[in-house]
């Protein structure tokens, strides 16, 4: 098991403590998706706007740990202006990333990367993906997705 | 000295020359628990995870292996000796459990997989058959899921309405609200003697007794009670109990069912197949007389002999030293977090058991869970199977640390660093 360091790093506590994007969308473009991890209570929602296929705005509320909620503040800001194909990339990459032992990190997640340290912590990768899995609910208009 | 009185009960210390620990000390129990000598992450694992399922003596682990090396064969059904002995194991363990409870039969004793299973029996099996649109069933706001769920299922299957009894801040049974509810529609009262969310324990004798005026048989879901107190159905009065094995320092996959013999004996099977039958051919089936009636199918004979040898440690403790020790822990591990700023304790009932659930300011309780398990020390962080609790505290989940007889003041201890570890990361 890896370093409690490595899972709660300080960008991670920043993000927790004052997540980015937390603040919902309204508008008759704007599509959302609820996302509830019932293990763990965690709830989100996972707000959306859409221009042509690219990403305008992105934004989440909700209640959940510190790698729930930082995963959702950071994801938000890597999003904005990303293509939605860029955005479904980007969920395979991070759902390998912090699932697969020694992935090659895709060069797209960036910032993202600092939620590496989840692999080392099966019991909290439902945490850090809930974020992604709701986002990717959206982008299929789905009203909403569960993990477990 | 040490004087084994039955291998496959357990070893009793009559005297010991080295230490002068009475056997009624903590510390010798906690040597009877394999698993506690485990690390975990490199640390010592400490164990507070027992609402969930407690850890087993070496003579619940003996008794099983015991069977299946050495008589391991089907029930009721062999003429070999094998299966004699099996047959008569399994028998053993089912008046054990009859006197465990002060059944006044071992026919009222129905092994099943769980609490949960017995539940959803008593609500098909007695429910379904019996009620009508409209017909209510009361249980009460800190119920468990598995006394929820299988009511509402027999509610859509029948048309019965839930009725709710509310709990207060201190997450206790609010008596008054329940002698409101009870009425005449009203047709059972299934009720949590211990909350495995909050360690209350509720008045459920007199939650029988009110019932019971008003002619409603009662159900009590015993699973968070059995390993912390004497429960003696026939005082209880209560109409049906159930409880699980792996809470009780046995087995998994194995749970008792009692219900009154006249009820029982009015209930149609819950299941239909092997060994519920007396006779069988196409046309028609005669059932099985009790107990056998509901449990078709080869039982978990391990299980259930293991369960007797499990209810034998505890009784040859005693519930009096379990009871006052882990009391002593509760009060102990109570009085060392209630001072921890920014900690709020979940359920303060006045007459609880067991169990300490709380939330920290800044910390979500599954970060605190995953902090704590980095210690070496195991709790639960999540809802536990209590959403309705949860939503009474505006809480989305709590952790739990919950007691048995083998933990100690070490282990709290460890709880309290641990969590100021929690602080310190956290902030």
């Amino acid at each position: 098991m890896g370093d409690l360091r490595e899972l709660y790093q300080e960008v991670i506590f920043d993000h927790y403590k004052r997540p980015r994007n937390f603040h919902k969308l309204e508008g008759a473009d704007c599509r959302c998706a609820d996302g509830h991890n019932p293990l763990c209570g965690d709830r989100i929602t996972v707000y959306l706007k859409l221009n042509d296929g690219l990403i305008g705005d992105v934004s989440f509320e909700g209640a959940g740990c510190a790698i729930s909620t930082a995963s959702a503040s950071l994801m938000t800001e890597v999003l904005k202006g990303k293509t939605t194909e860029d955005a479904e990339r980007m969920f395979q990459g991070f759902h390998t990333m912090v699932t697969q032992p020694d992935p090659e990190m895709h060069p797209e997640l960036g910032k993202l990367e600092v939620l590496a340290g989840v692999r080392e912590f099966p019991a909290r990768v439902k945490c850090a993906t809930l974020c992604w899995h709701t986002l990717s609910a959206a982008l299929h208009k789905q009203s909403s997705v569960t993990t477990e | 000295m040490n004087t084994v009185v039955d291998a496959r009960k357990i070893t009793v210390v009559t005297e010991c020359a080295e230490c002068p620990v009475s056997p009624m000390n903590p510390a010798h129990w906690r040597a009877d628990f394999p698993i506690l000598k485990e690390r975990v992450h490199g640390k010592q694992l400490i164990y507070l995870d027992n609402g969930a399922t407690t850890q087993k003596p070496d003579v619940v682990i003996n008794t099983e292996a015991d069977y299946y090396r050495h008589y391991n064969s089907n029930i009721h059904r062999g003429v070999h000796a094998l299966s004699q002995k099996a047959t008569e194991a399994f028998e053993d363990a089912r008046v054990k459990v009859q006197h465990f409870l002060n059944a006044r039969h071992a026919e009222e004793i129905v092994f099943v997989r769980g609490t949960t299973e017995a539940i959803n029996l008593v609500a098909q099996s007695y429910g379904r058959p019996r009620f009508q649109p409209g017909d209510e069933i009361i249980v009460s706001e800190m119920e468990h899921h598995a006394n929820i769920v299988p009511w509402q299922m027999l509610c859509q299957q029948t048309g019965a309405v839930l009725k709710v009894v509310p709990i207060n801040d201190d997450g206790e049974f609010l008596f008054e609200d329940y002698l409101r509810l009870l009425g005449p529609r009203t047709k059972m009262v299934a009720v949590v003697h211990v909350s495995n969310a909050l360690g209350s324990i509720n008045p459920v004798r007199e939650i029988v007794r009110a019932a019971h005026a008003q002619g409603v048989p009662v159900l009590l879901d015993g699973a968070q009670a059995v390993s912390h107190m004497k429960v003696n159905v026939q005082e209880l009065d209560c109409d049906f109990y159930a409880f699980s094995g792996h809470k009780l320092y046995g087995p998994t996959g194995i749970g008792v069912l009692y219900g009154k013999q006249a009820l029982l004996e009015a209930m149609p099977p819950y299941q239909g197949g092997g060994d519920m039958i007396r006779t069988v051919t196409f046309e028609k089936t005669e059932y099985n007389v009790l107990p056998y009636k509901f449990e078709a199918g080869t039982a978990n004979i391990a299980g259930s002999i293991a369960l007797g040898t499990a209810i034998d440690y505890v009784t040859e403790i005693g519930f009096d030293p379990i009871a006052q020790h882990e009391h002593d822990l509760l009060s102990y591990v109570t009085s060392e977090v209630k001072s921890m700023p920014g900690l709020r304790l979940i359920g303060t009932a006045k007459n609880k058991a067991g169990i300490l659930s709380f939330v920290m300011d800044g910390a979500h309780p599954h970060d605190i869970g995953t902090i704590l398990d980095h210690q070496g020390i195991a709790v639960r962080a999540g809802h536990h199977c209590a959403m309705p609790v949860m939503q009474h505290y505006g809480v989305p989940a709590t952790v739990r640390a919950s007691l048995a007889l083998y933990n100690s003041r070490d282990d709290v201890d460890a709880l309290v660093s641990g969590l100021h570890k929690v602080k310190e990361l956290f902030g």
